[in-house]
């Protein structure tokens, strides 16, 4: 299955802003996180196709993954 | 009062209230700037350092924010900018509440930190700014921790409660205590060129769900501190947000979660839905007095 996966603020630093991936279906947003070295404690927000998701939640051919980072400073 | 009214009706140009009046009216009568700001907006009366509001804020509008009662918890980068803001605004009373004193890296961006002011506690030198400012307005300083147990003494009496801190647990207490005490909050969170701002209303749980993914620690920030900017653009947003629930105008950032890239100069709404019943506040009461006359 081809996906859309999306990062945000300094997630894309070293890596991309927008990228298509090829994948096994059902491939969960944890395994892409992973992939792209990116630790659970980091993510902020998980959206799939601009819906919040759980790392665990399993991708279709088709879908937009959005990863966000935390941000908790004042 | 009347002596007073009459003073200020005779010193006022085009219902326009100069300071120097204020100023005589203070000293004359031993009233406080608070008192006499009172006196003048009931009698429709606008205090002449609010003029450039007069056609987006009305006198009526401007006595509900003199008697609104604003909780800014933190006062480093985002609510120095928040507390400079809510006080030129016109609010009457400004809780702040932080435990710390200035130090040599706060000057990059907490607007109250200058070299004089190191070492001073931030809510003593918030107090300073303010009435320095306007001191119509009454900021009452409050050197401590916010945390669930002092949570609601903290609040009692506040209309809505702006979150400037910089610890993602305590936030979570602030909500929880917002909650349970019906008050509005304006969440801001920033992290080098990023940050965010969302509304949340009482039966709201948008900051919950916009942590639910964190277990402990801090975010971006962590590595990335923050920079002169980001605090003034996100304290700004928050300052709208507080303008608007006080006077029950506009659309709020409500449900939904405003999230700012200065980098790429990018911003992106992210959608929280509601999980509990809807409660309007404060429009539904507004709107019912205005219905009733």
């Amino acid at each position: 299955m081809q996906v859309t996966v999306k990062l945000f603020a300094t997630f894309r630093n070293g890596r991309f802003k927008v990228t298509s991936q090829e994948l096994t279906e059902g491939t969960a947003c944890r395994t892409i996180m992973l992939g792209l070295e990116l630790t659970e404690e980091q993510i902020g927000v998980v959206l799939v196709n601009g819906r919040h998701a759980a790392l665990d939640q399993g991708l279709h051919e088709g879908d937009t993954l959005a990863l966000f980072p935390l941000v908790g400073g004042g | 009062m009347l002596n007073v009214l009459e003073y200020l009706q005779k010193c006022s140009v085009d219902g326009l209230l100069p300071w120097s009046a204020q100023l005589e009216a203070v000293e004359r009568l031993s009233l406080s700037h608070a008192a006499v700001e009172e006196i003048a907006l009931v009698s429709g009366l606008l205090p002449a350092r609010y003029q450039r509001n007069r056609n987006m804020i009305s006198v009526a509008e401007q006595l509900q924010l003199f008697r609104s009662r604003i909780a800014v918890i933190g006062c480093g980068g985002l609510g120095g900018y928040i507390i400079e803001e809510l006080a030129r605004l016109g609010i009457g009373q400004i809780v702040a509440v932080d435990p710390d004193k200035f130090e040599e890296h706060n000057l990059n961006r907490q607007l109250f930190s200058t070299i004089g002011n190191l070492g001073r506690a931030k809510v003593a030198a918030a107090l300073d700014r303010v009435n320095e400012v306007n001191p119509a307005v009454k900021l009452i300083p409050v050197r401590t921790f916010f945390r669930a147990a002092n949570g609601r003494e903290l609040l009692q009496g506040v209309t809505v409660a702006v979150d400037a801190l910089d610890s993602i647990a305590c936030r979570l207490e602030l909500a929880e205590t917002c909650a349970g005490m019906d008050i509005p909050m304006v969440h801001g969170a920033i992290g080098g060129w990023y940050g965010h701002v969302a509304t949340q209303l009482p039966g709201d749980t948008t900051v919950q769900s916009i942590y639910r993914n964190w277990v402990q620690g801090k975010g971006i920030e962590k590595d990335l501190g923050n920079p002169a900017f980001t605090p003034a653009v996100v304290a700004g947003l928050q300052v709208a947000e507080v303008c608007k629930l006080v006077l029950g105008r506009g659309e709020l950032l409500r449900r939904r979660k405003l999230s700012i890239d200065l980098l790429d100069m990018e911003m992106h709404e992210i959608p929280y839905h509601a999980s509990a019943e809807v409660i309007h506040f404060p429009t539904r009461e507004i709107e019912q007095e205005r219905a009733a006359g």
